[in-house]
């Protein structure tokens, strides 16, 4: 027992020294270096999705300005908020989702786009350009976007399907179209919950504890008919024929399906879906700003905005880009949906996150 | 202990012998005091901590709140259900690996060390692509499920249920039974074997009351390096399991990365760290007296 | 020597030698099956793994234009032996520290150095990642140390939790070695370290070496601290996988772990062919 203490104590001096390292560490000055259109300070740390960047666009960005762009890559938002978050990890420049943007807004972790070192990015669509999650856009200028919707195998579910989240969390539907124990959902709290809320008809970003409690109760009833609650392979399981309809992101599906032998589409239900869109982002501590503002400068480019769209198949949100975006990508509905008007994009709820996370817990517990 | 005739002399043996065991030891010491200890410190100061509005965790206003949480009932569940899936992937690879690490310690020096590494080498390619390839194996049309359909278990189909996880724990995990059990038991004399074989006469008995208590370190060393990596794993029970019911290591990694919760995530891992801890003393105590 | 004798006794006889060889056949398989599986598909010409559509080598080809790939592998090969070599010293001076000798606060030490083995991984990454952040001002200042390079923090936090499984196998091996040995070298005046690398070492090596086996699988295997501590520039192939796993499995991912994998067996086999030329006059060994 005594031996136990010991340890106790320790821990506890130790816990101690923590909390003394914590408060040692002093506030950001709010002055930022201030840089010029094309100016460079260096080689540039790029923190981004994987398979989200055109190397050729990297490779010529190089040329053109004599630097090395580093790309490292993060498989969520979360992880990359867990790293840069804590402050020194050396990157200048992030892709974060909408809802991400606006907590290290407030966290200030991210400088403002400084307008004269960044020129193009009056080539931003109208849409994107005073986004809710950033008001104005200080902070971030729109990289990529698209929506989460569903994705169906209808040669599988033997015909049309009507276009609604009932396909995900209704008994009868399930009956129906034979998809009891072939259906997935995106592992995430604010996804999978506002799937929930919307199939209710409400809002994806709700902070009502009753609204949530019924959307809790939508997907404790279909636990027991889902295959996976899965974020990186919905569209392979329904290609390979594990599930029939999937939860996830446009870009996926679109990629997947063209390796698929069955006919499949993918839709976002009408009683409205998410919209995301990740954004280019300068961290506070950024070593190298003047190149990352550079970087931002050269992607915001019409011709190299078209070219990434025309590389990864993601929704372009540079308007000055679209003349130059192949045809086949523009007409896509998967990638460019025609009615826009029942998308929502989700908002960090504060406090609320937590309940989001407990609902998701307790509905499968 | 042979008498020695100054008690003195021996008291200075025996310190400088102390001392000399502790200076051994000082630089794994150090290195754990700075690398662990004090990080550790850090996430239990966390557990006290508050989480602001937008996720951060911050060193202020002390609470129990995230202790309070760990009596709600969704913990209870997710936990007792991460034991019994972590006690079964254990005990299998205990019947698995324990015939394979005999086997390879009664083959000629050189053919184990080959044994040995074909044991390991699968490990060297990506555990996330392992996993992945058990998915590949275990769907609708994979050999694994069209075996299991012929040798007749139903349809064979098992992926995204507990057995698919436990059955990847298994895979994962059954080198870490292999190893210390290897060199538990390679290193038996098998001349008191053979001694018990001329008392016994039934090569199980010669087994059971020899060979087995002596390789108990190994199998206590491989148990608890199977048991805890089972108990707290997330990647496995995502990828087979589908994820449909809550394990204590996907449920902590939810509360640091979607609810950017760091004070139940931290108090959370100090529970599992606690009673992993308790456990792992009342195994060795129980082992220990039985050697 | 009577090896012959006891070699009797070690193996089972009968219907149990048997039974014992064919489940250690079937547990090999049981490794092999799934490195089957992504070799097979390694060379699937589809991009879904899983469904095969014709024989290709395009992935292979990817995995050569693929620099970041390539990078990540050396990442992962560098951080691997180093770790490896640093956690096998000092956890088997730790394990002979605890087995051999009586010291003031050892029980404590035995407490902590079990703790790296029973905390979940992800505890452990967040831990390692905030710690980092928070001292990195404080490493600094050691000069020569620069704690923004994502290698050092990689192989730091390696050791940390690979001191403790290297010494768990080697303390496994300790316990049922009696000392009478070392005793009998003291007795007859070979110094310490001529009794430890006389007779401990050669006697302790095969736990040793399962703990660097160990070591090595843990380093390249590990996912969840590397990905929260890795920084710029230094990205583990595992980690990389990872990040590619969430946009979607592509076989290219196959064909890395494949390229690892034969690598990894090449060396082995080199290793194995050097110790035969090494060793060489041996009789010719029974079986």
């Amino acid at each position: 027992m005594s031996k136990w203490m010991r340890l106790v104590a320790l821990f506890g001096a130790f816990s101690l020294m923590a909390v003394a390292a914590g408060c040692g560490s002093d506030e950001e000055t709010s002055s930022f270096k201030q840089c010029a259109e094309g100016e460079t300070d260096g080689d540039l740390n790029f923190y981004n999705w994987s398979e989200y960047m055109d190397p050729d666009l990297i490779t010529a960005f190089q040329d053109q300005h004599g630097v090395t762009v580093t790309e490292d890559f993060y498989p969520s938002n979360e992880e990359m908020h867990g790293k840069v978050g804590v402050g020194n990890s050396g990157y200048d420049l992030i892709v974060p989702s909408d809802y991400m943007v606006s907590i290290l807004i407030a966290d200030g972790l991210i400088q403002p786009v400084q307008e004269a070192a960044v020129p193009n990015k009056g080539n931003v669509a109208e849409r994107f350009a005073n986004p809710p999650y950033d008001p104005g856009a200080v902070y971030s200028a729109a990289y990529q976007w698209g929506t989460t919707g569903v994705g169906v195998d209808l040669g599988a579910a033997g015909g049309d399907v009507p276009k609604t989240w009932g396909l995900l969390f209704d008994a009868d539907l399930a009956e129906q179209y034979g998809l009891s124990g072939k259906i997935s959902l995106l592992d995430d709290p604010r996804e999978t919950m506002g799937a929930a809320l919307k199939y209710l008809g409400y809002s994806l970003n709700s902070t009502s504890k009753t609204e949530l409690a019924e959307a809790e109760a939508v997907i404790a009833d279909a636990v027991g008919r889902v295959a996976a609650f899965d974020s990186d392979q919905y569209s392979e399981l329904v290609v390979l024929g594990e599930t029939i309809v999937g939860h996830g992101y446009s870009g996926n599906f679109l990629w997947d399906f063209e390796e698929g032998e069955s006919t499949y589409d993918y839709f976002v239900p009408d009683e409205g879906g998410t919209i995301w869109v990740d954004n280019m982002a300068v961290l506070a501590d950024a070593p190298h700003p003047c190149t990352a503002f550079a970087f931002m400068n050269f992607l915001l480019d019409a011709q190299n905005g078209a070219q990434l769209t025309n590389y990864n198949w993601y929704a372009s949100p540079n308007g000055a880009a679209e003349p130059h975006i192949d045809q086949e990508v523009l007409d896509n509905p998967i990638i460019y949906p025609t009615d826009m008007s029942k998308l929502e994009f989700i908002a960090d709820t504060g406090d609320f996150e937590i309940e989001y996370t407990d609902a998701l817990s307790r509905a499968r517990s | 202990m042979t008498e020695v005739a100054t008690p003195g002399l021996e008291l200075q043996a025996e310190r400088a012998e102390s001392r000399r065991g502790f200076l051994l030891g000082l630089p794994a010491v150090v290195y754990l005091v700075v690398f662990f200890v004090i990080p550790l410190g850090i996430v239990i100061a966390y557990s006290f901590a508050t989480r602001t509005r937008t996720g951060r965790t911050e060193l202020r206003d002390w609470n129990l709140e995230a202790y309070e949480r760990l009596g709600e009932s969704v913990v209870r569940a997710v936990a007792f259900r991460s034991l019994w899936i972590a006690v079964a992937s254990t005990l299998i690879c205990l019947a698995l690996a324990y015939p394979l690490a005999y086997f390879i310690s009664t083959r000629k020096p050189a053919t184990r060390n080959l044994l040995l590494v074909a044991v390991m080498i699968p490990f060297w390619s990506n555990f996330l692509i392992r996993t992945y390839a058990w998915r590949v194996l275990l769907d609708s049309d994979g050999l694994f499920t069209r075996v299991a359909a012929e040798v007749g278990f139903g349809d064979g189909r098992i992926l995204f249920t507990n057995k698919a996880v436990i059955l990847g724990l298994v895979y994962g995990y059954l080198p870490f039974m292999v190893l210390p059990l290897y060199a538990a038991i390679e290193r038996i004399d098998w001349s008191l074997v053979e001694g018990a074989r001329d008392l016994y006469a039934s090569g199980w008995a010669a087994f059971r009351r020899v060979v087995w208590p002596l390789s108990k370190p190994g199998v206590i060393a491989g148990s608890i390096l199977v048991f805890v990596p089972s108990f707290g794993a997330y990647v496995t029970p995502a990828i087979l399991g589908g994820n449909k019911k809550g394990l204590v290591g996907s449920y902590i990694v939810d509360q640091f990365m979607d609810a950017r919760n760091g004070p139940l995530g931290a108090s959370l891992s100090v529970m599992v760290l606690a009673v992993m801890l308790i456990g792992t003393l009342v195994y060795f105590r129980q082992g220990g007296r039985n050697l | 020597m009577a090896k012959g004798v006891a070699r009797s006794t070690a193996e089972p006889m009968g219907w149990s030698k048997w039974l014992l060889r064919g489940h250690s056949a079937l547990v090999y398989a049981f490794f092999y099956a799934p490195i089957a599986v992504l070799t097979f598909y390694s060379f699937n010409e589809s991009q879904i793994v899983g469904r095969w559509t014709g024989f290709s080598m395009r992935w292979y080809g990817d995995f050569l234009e693929n620099d970041n790939v390539q990078q990540s592998i050396w990442v992962s090969v560098k951080v691997c032996i180093a770790s490896t070599l640093i956690s096998v010293v000092l956890g088997t001076l730790a394990a002979l520290s605890i087995e051999r000798f009586r010291w003031w606060g050892q029980k404590a030490f035995d407490a902590v150095l079990y703790l790296p083995i029973i905390i979940p991984d992800v505890t452990m990454a967040v831990m390692l990642m905030v710690f980092f952040s928070e001292t990195a001002e404080w490493f600094n200042v050691i000069p020569g140390v620069d704690l923004s390079e994502g290698l050092e923090k990689l192989v730091l936090s390696h050791v940390a939790f690979n001191i403790s499984f290297v010494s768990v196998v080697v303390r496994a091996r300790l316990t049922n070695l009696d000392a009478t040995m070392e005793e009998a070298a003291a007795d007859l005046y070979a110094n310490r370290w001529q009794t430890f690398r006389r007779v401990t070492l050669p006697q302790i090596m095969p736990g040793v070496l399962g703990g660097a086996l160990l070591a090595v699988t843990l380093s390249l295997d590990d996912v969840v601290v590397s990905s929260f501590v890795s920084a710029v520039g230094a990205t583990p192939v595992s980690v990389y996988v990872f990040g590619m796993l969430r946009k979607g499995v592509s076989p290219l991912i196959n064909a890395v772990s494949v390229v690892i994998l034969a690598a990894s067996m090449a060396l082995v086999i080199a290793s194995l062919v050097l110790e035969r030329v090494t060793n060489s006059p041996k009789g010719p060994e029974e079986e």
